[in-house]
């Protein structure tokens, strides 16, 4: 059995905790939920199906930018099993996720602001009905002007898309300057400068989003949805159909994938709710695939310059890094995309000064949000491309100009970010031995090349989204005479493997097997909260509250169980399904005979846990955004092959290290890797959401290009390159084990490793993702013709950012506060989005 | 079986005629909420086919799903992807595109791989249809089933049902396939969490122990 736990802020202890204590985690268990999938059997929300239950479409805008000038149902209501209608009127209350950005109706009250934004919700008997009904309402729209993108969002500050945000249509305005940039820029001997854009991508989960409400008494609610936050979700239907959160439920069910794309509280799932309380029968909604890509809540699109200073030597010196987020028609997380542009900058290389200025726009497109890696992959892509030219540039290897500069274990960044555990260096060396990368970079035949990124992410914000002082994560486990455990936590199994790591942890401590285990997850009625499956947060957060839980049933078992075996409590040790003397393993008895003694003595057995993160020593405006318990860092190599006649270009090997801290099961860690890869490869190759307009003068239109899964290209079996995945394993004290982070993390790697192995291949640049052959193909024209071998955004826009908000560095003696609130005309504060006022005005 | 349209007196109003449906053929895609009838239901006592009307409105339609008789009414244009999981419950297969582009909703039908979602219910009247549900189940997994969980082959397990369906298919075609003859036997199926790598050993695994 493994030592108590250390405290979150004891100082870190470097040595591994031995697997030889433990009989389950770091091994290669089977998934608790494998056998319901490979069967059929699981019940995800569109498999769900009750006793009179009707089925709902919505009527989704047809035109960008709109007043809605009338609604009239009248065809509609004549067509055949037609039950009912809501329009926006009847719920007035606005939602979102952020406390800051409550901008959407379950349905649009006086305007529409993107093609698919929701107008009209129809119950009929059948699916097909419902569908039938909803083509012939008739909504008329005043066309508005429509705004596609940053720049014009910019230069047309009216009609604005929404009545709030930090000016016109910029929702989102910010800067932050850590230490003095200007003198870190003169330190350098030389100083570089890059635009790169990233292109907006989406989720694109298997499984359409679906929801079933029932009303089961006259004043109460369930919800089952498909959704990654079952909690936030609660939250907002308690605001906007005003009943106490006591009388809603909340059930998520498994989720079909989600990276992201399920963690909004969405209009759909409040309009089941609201039909079936109207109606008084069980309202099913499943989203069109079409409907999936205009509820998005993707991958941000971001133009990013970013200049730094460096030494000779390689060493950084300083970097201002400037990001224009496109955020589509809402708020949904836009404020934290927005901070995480620049917040994990400073996490990997050291950064001895840092700037950091963003923007984000509203524009009449589908809402961006979180996408697996969530704002970070963009400026990621930027700054590991920058790196390697200014490698080439010093002549200096990209592995090495790396190495030597590796942010320290337990240190506090620029921008004071707390770092705990950090493997990076044992990732890079992994992928360099792994790939050959010494003899081959630089050395390969024309058209081959290698390219290394690396990448850092969150184990789990550490600040929730909404302002309390409650735990993020709790887990009760109940313990009887049938000697099985029934594990209740509000977390959400949405492919990650989250049931298994949770139901591991419990059962490692306890000593039983897996079986004995019954999980009962993200139900709003029956579960202590958790925040939700985002930010990779459940494996550390959920995982150290079942710890601690386990550990005090485990406690409470063993006192009874010394009394019947005659030995001190702490003696005991749990394994195997028994409870053993330590020194004597023939004094024993089966977990089973221990509970039933603890519950002779105690009475009904159940315990808790919960989990707080550390406190971050960040004090200033916007430092909520970026702070974790712990932060995973992966490298990757990638090996492709070009064609200098036609651009087109063929990754040929992937070598993926990610430092996971401590793994709770190696296959699944390997699963997520490899999932990362693959997600990665699509974003880096194919994946763009984006759209379609005629010019301004003739019309407002602006729809997507290609709402299907046809049409959104996607890797395939065939496209997939063969993977070898590294495990670093560096145990950080802040995790349940050691273990950090996985889900995300290898997926930043990806993209700038694909766009510096075509410049290792044919020597050009491509500054921006997706990659297009015809881009590779364009930037070795340029270069045969004598001009610069790149293809990539020339400019990035004027935008005044106004002030900075100074922050002095730990290396200046700062106390994590800024020393200008007033100049910079911000309030100071550690709220994750807002001051706490606001946050909890916000969020009633 | 199909059902008789439900008015014989007038056959023309409410739908199409046989005989009109033939002499319309290039329209025929216009005929929303009708669809063709089977050679094999319309066949009269002597082989002939007698001119029958189906839809638009609900008939009675029969399948043979997982070896069991699955009855229920519903309209003509139904789906076989959506008659298996609305109309009778048999809920493993997914819609995901509904336009035959990810295979999450592959059924066997006589042995063959096919969309459920591009495909009509009343075509599949008189085939064995064979779902995820119909290759093993909790208690009786079938060999690929079990290396898809030994070899961690799947995660969310939305596309997982299809994929399982494919796969038993590719193994039953060509028992020992290579591993670009899986990729390509595969890549219809589409996963999303990117567990392809581990599918591919799963078939593997199976096809070594002689599948």
């Amino acid at each position: 059995m493994h030592e108590p736990r250390e405290s979150n802020d004891k100082k870190a202890e470097r040595k591994s905790p031995s697997n030889d204590d433990l009989n389950l985690v770091g091994t290669p268990f089977r998934r608790v939920d494998g056998r319901a999938k490979v069967t059929g059997q699981t019940r995800f929300a569109d498999d769900l199906t009750f006793p009179r239950m009707v089925h709902m479409k919505l009527v989704r805008s047809t035109v960008p930018h709109a007043r809605i000038v009338s609604i009239d149902t009248s065809a509609a209501e004549k067509m055949p099993g037609v039950l009912g209608f809501l329009t926006g009127e009847s719920m007035p209350h606005p939602f979102g996720i952020l406390p800051v950005s409550q901008d959407e109706h379950a349905l649009c009250v006086d305007k529409v602001r993107f093609v698919g934004d929701p107008v009209v919700a129809i119950a009929a008997i059948t699916e097909e009905q419902a569908y039938e009904a909803s083509l012939v309402v008739k909504v008329e729209y005043e066309s508005l002007e429509t705004i596609s993108n940053v720049e014009e969002a910019i230069s047309t500050p009216e009609p604005r898309i929404h009545e709030y945000g930090d000016e016109g249509n910029l929702h989102k305005k910010l800067s932050m300057q850590f230490g003095d940039t200007d003198a870190g820029f003169e330190e350098a001997d030389e100083i570089f400068e890059d635009v790169m854009y990233f292109e907006g991508n989406t989720h694109l989960p298997m499984e359409q989003h679906a929801t079933v409400a029932l009303t089961e008494e006259t004043d109460r609610v369930t919800v089952y949805s498909s959704t990654q936050t079952p909690h936030y979700l609660h939250r907002s239907l308690t605001k906007v159909l005003e009943i106490p959160a006591a009388r809603i439920r909340v059930i998520a069910c498994p989720n079909g994938g989600g990276f992201g794309g399920k963690s909004d509280p969405f209009n759909h799932e409040i309009c089941a709710a609201k039909m079936s309380l109207k109606l008084g029968r069980p309202v099913k909604i499943s989203l069109s695939r079409e409907e999936v890509f205009y509820c998005h809540r993707g991958r941000h699109p971001v133009l990013m310059k970013i200049k730094t200073g460096v030494k000779k030597d390689g060493t950084l010196t300083s970097q201002h890094l400037q990001t224009a987020l496109d955020g589509g028609a809402y708020g949904s997380y836009g404020v934290a995309s927005t901070y995480y542009t620049g917040a994990l900058q400073t996490v990997t290389y050291n950064l001895p000064k840092y700037r950091f200025d963003s923007i984000r726009a509203f524009t009449n497109k589908a809402p961006c949000g979180p996408k697996r890696g969530h704002g970070t992959p963009q400026p990621r892509f930027a700054y590991e491309v920058h790196l390697d030219k200014i490698a080439h540039k010093l002549g200096i290897d990209p592995a090495e100009i790396r190495m030597q500069q590796l942010v320290d274990p337990e240190s506090v960044t620029s921008n004071w970010l707390k770092v705990g555990s950090m493997g990076l260096g044992k990732c890079i060396e992994a992928v360099v031995e792994g790939s050959g990368w010494k003899e081959r970079h630089g050395n390969l035949p024309d058209g081959h090349g290698l390219g290394l990124a690396c990448g850092s992410y969150l184990s789990g914000a550490g600040l929730p989204i909404y302002w309390n002082h409650m735990p993020q994560s709790g887990v009760q486990l109940q313990l009887d005479r049938s000697g099985g455990v029934a594990l209740f936590c509000g977390e959400t199994e949405i492919g990650q493997g989250s049931d298994s790591v949770i139901a591991a942890i419990t059962a490692e401590v306890l000593g039983i097997d897996l079986k004995d285990i019954r999980l009962c997850v993200a139900d709003t009625d029956l579960t202590p909260v958790d925040l939700g499956s985002y930010s990779s947060r459940v494996t550390l957060m959920a995982g150290n509250a079942a710890l601690q839980a386990a550990e005090r049933a485990r406690d409470l078992v063993a006192k009874g169980a010394a009394e019947e075996l005659k030995v001190p409590a702490k003696e005991l040790v749990f394994a195997e399904g028994r409870v053993f003397h330590g020194e004597n393993p023939d004094t024993s008895m089966s977990w089973q005979d221990a509970v039933i003694a603890a519950e002779s003595r105690f009475g009904t057995l159940g315990t808790t846990g919960s989990y707080v993160p550390p406190r971050s020593p960040g004090r200033y405006r916007g430092a909520g955004v970026g702070p974790s318990p712990a932060y995973s860092y992966s490298a990757a190599v990638v090996e492709t092959r070009v064609d200098r006649e036609t651009g087109i270009y063929r990754v040929e090997h992937v070598w993926m290290a990610h430092d996971v801290g401590k793994c709770i099961n190696p296959a699944m860690v390997m699963g997520q890797i490899e999932g990362s890869v693959y997600m990665g490869l699509g974003e880096a190759m194919m994946e763009e959401q984006v759209y379609r307009r005629l010019p301004k003068k003739r019309s407002n239109a602006l729809v997507h290009k290609h709402p299907s899964l046809l049409e959104y290209k996607s890797p395939t079996f065939a496209d997939m390159p063969p993977v070898t995945s590294y495990i670093i394993e560096d145990p950080d004290p802040n995790g349940p084990f050691g273990a950090k982070e996985v889900g995300q993390g290898p997926l930043l790697p990806m993209m700038p490793a694909v766009a510096n192995s075509i410049f290792d291949a044919v020597g050009v640049r491509v500054d921006q993702v997706p990659i297009a052959p015809h881009m590779v193909r364009q930037a070795i024209e340029a270069k045969d013709k004598g001009k610069e071998g790149r293809f990539g955004p020339k400019s990035f826009p004027e935008i005044d950012f106004g002030t900075p908000l100074r922050v002095p560095t730990p290396e200046e003696g700062g106390d994590g506060k800024a020393v200008n609130i007033d100049e910079a005309g911000v309030r100071d504060g550690t709220g994750t989005m807002t001051e706490r006022t606001d946050a909890v005005k916000g969020g009633e | 079986m199909v059902s008789k349209n439900k008015n014989p007196e007038n056959p023309e109003k409410d739908g199409v005629s046989r005989r009109s449906f033939l002499q319309g053929a290039g329209a025929a895609a216009a005929a929303a909420g009708v669809a063709r009838i089977p050679e094999t239901v319309i066949a009269g006592q002597n082989g002939v086919a007698t001119p029958e009307v189906l839809g638009p409105e609900a008939e009675s339609i029969q399948l043979k799903v997982n070896g069991a008789d699955k009855k229920a009414s519903a309209p003509p244009s139904t789906t076989l992807l959506d008659f298996l999981r609305n109309d009778v419950g048999v809920t493993g297969p997914k819609r995901v595109c509904d336009r035959g582009s990810c295979g999450a909703c592959t059924v066997l039908l006589d042995g063959q791989v096919v969309d459920s979602c591009s495909m009509l219910a009343i075509d599949a009247v008189g085939k064995e249809i064979t779902t995820v549900e119909g290759i093993g189940t909790p208690d009786n997994l079938s060999r690929l089933q079990k290396a898809f969980i030994e070899k961690d082959a799947l995660q969310c397990g939305f596309c997982t049902p299809g994929m399982v369906v494919s796969c038993t298919a590719l193994l039953e075609e060509n028992p020992k396939p290579s591993r670009n003859q899986i990729r390509e036997g595969l890549s219809g199926n589409l996963c999303r969490c990117g567990t392809y790598q581990n599918i591919i050993e799963a078939v593997e695994h199976v096809s070594r122990k002689g599948g």
